[in-house]
């Protein structure tokens, strides 16, 4: 649905992407993990078409997104964190962009009265908290009921009720056969979620495979310790070598 | 397009500078006609003020609203809308929202007080002028991420063509009053939009008869309708050559 040739990008000397491949399916719900500043966002950014890379490609069905928007249709986006102008409402958030993407499929309103965000539509950007900031980008991503969700750091900064309302919604989502791409550092999380993991490190990605042969692999349960396993064995391989 | 647009327009309108700087228009000039006995005189009364305020305010309004709204730019980039309409809309709805405040504030009385076509042509020059200072804010905006820099730069911008260039202009005079520079002069001006504006403006006042030589070679160019028309194209050119080049540049941006 997604493939991805050769993205490299570079922000002044810091090269952030390096030469990166990767692909994604319908129906897969893809994490992508690694430290901080490994280029996940970036990355994510590109497919956007928010950044714009250096050279390589990225193709949506087929079509390139260099230049073209209406591909940004199918695709929901919740940013890590949600800049919203400050003096507007939720409500008017939600209704302006409803304005400028008309659609003609159903709206998924289902997170609005899950969050009981309804309740709080004339209150301000400015004066929400971080995670129910949150819950209005979680809100927006979904209310198009787009093919492919990208979710940047979903979970940082809700509560555990709100948290397991957004993780039974993706998964729910995923039951539907859409793309969903997320990017996370609490690896515990993403157990009952995810059917491949990518780990990038320094803008290159170190691996992109299925979870079940990770598991396999490392004969572990736990995709928290299969991770926690193959970096430690990458670590003494680099030291013997 | 007009969806975005409007949704500009009313969140400018909103804000209660956009209303202030109407109102102070309108008592400028309601007050320079009350002042003066003849409407020549309140109409440059007028101009100089209209040619010291607009390009201000315009390039700084917008300026600070652009870095303002970068939030907003941000929201409608993650949704399928073209990076160039975005730009556009913003800039369509601050250039109409300014042009308004400057046809309701000035326009109005400049419509009463001077009903023929020089008192058409300040609405018109006003207008242009207001469009042209919002398209350099729109360049200086894109030119940095630090807003402080970037509100820097406006008031640079201004300085330059509201104080600076007339200096320059004189210090050229004198230099080289020993040549014949009358021609070189008008090709001068058309380097800045304030001094086109005001010249334009002038020549149509009877005062350029007071202008001396330099003065005769303006009206001879002014004057006529090709030279109307040449200083307005290059008016609209002041206008859309330093929006397009932002507009370029934003669709390169990373956000």
């Amino acid at each position: 649905m997604i493939s991805i040739k050769n993205i490299s990008k570079k922000f002044g000397k810091l090269a952030v992407l390096q030469d990166i491949n990767l692909s994604f399916q319908k129906g897969q719900c893809i994490a992508l993990i690694g430290p901080n500043g490994c280029g996940k966002t970036t990355l994510i950014k590109s497919i956007l078409g928010m950044v714009i890379p250096d050279n390589g490609s990225i193709t949506f069905n087929g079509k390139s997104i260099l230049g073209d928007y209406l591909y940004r249709n199918n695709i929901g986006y919740m940013p890590q964190i949600g800049r919203y102008p400050d003096n507007m409402t939720i409500g008017q958030i939600i209704e302006m962009i409803k304005k400028v993407r008309p659609s003609t499929t159903e709206l998924d309103e289902e997170l609005i009265r899950a969050f009981e965000l309804d309740k709080l539509f004339d209150k301000q950007m400015r004066t929400l908290s971080g995670g129910t900031t949150q819950k209005v980008s979680a809100v927006l991503a979904f209310l198009f009921n787009p093919d492919v969700l990208i979710l940047d750091e979903p979970t940082a900064g809700l509560d555990p009720l709100a948290s397991e309302i957004l993780k039974e919604k993706i998964i729910r989502e995923k039951e539907k056969g859409k793309l969903i791409l997320i990017t996370s550092h609490l690896l515990s999380e993403l157990d009952d979620l995810i059917t491949e993991i990518i780990f990038m490190q320094d803008g290159q990605v170190h691996f992109h495979k299925n979870v079940t042969v990770i598991k396999a692999e490392t004969n572990e349960t736990r995709i928290s310790k299969a991770i926690a396993s193959i970096l430690k064995a990458k670590q003494t391989t680099t030291r013997n070598s | 397009m007009n969806r975005i647009i409007k949704i500009i327009l009313l969140d400018i309108l909103k804000n209660k500078i956009v209303l202030a700087y109407t109102l102070i228009l309108a008592a400028l000039s309601w007050s320079s006609f009350a002042l003066e006995d003849n409407s020549a005189k309140g109409l440059l009364t007028i101009l100089n003020v209209i040619l010291f305020t607009v390009p201000l305010v315009s390039i700084l309004f917008a300026t600070i609203y652009l870095y303002n709204s970068s939030e907003f730019i941000e929201l409608l980039l993650s949704q399928p809308i073209k990076r160039r309409k975005i730009w556009t809309s913003l800039f369509l709805g601050l250039s109409l929202s300014m042009v308004l405040a400057f046809v309701v504030g000035a326009g109005i009385p400049l419509l009463i007080n001077a009903p023929d076509s020089v008192g058409l042509m300040m609405i018109m020059v006003g207008s242009l002028i207001s469009v042209i200072f919002v398209a350099l804010a729109f360049l200086s905006s894109i030119l940095t991420r630090d807003k402080a820099k970037g509100i820097g730069i406006a008031i640079m911008t201004w300085l330059f063509f509201a104080l600076l260039f007339d200096g320059i202009v004189l210090f050229l005079l004198f230099q080289l009053a020993d040549y014949p520079i009358e021609h070189a002069m008008v090709a001068m001006t058309a380097l800045s939009p304030i001094d086109l504006a005001r010249i334009q403006i002038l020549m149509h006042l009877d005062v350029s008869a007071m202008m001396g030589y330099t003065g005769a070679i303006f009206q001879d160019f002014f004057g006529t309708a090709v030279g109307l028309i040449i200083s307005f194209l290059l008016l609209c050119l002041w206008a859309m050559v330093p929006f397009f080049i932002s507009l370029k540049k934003f669709n390169q941006k990373d956000l």
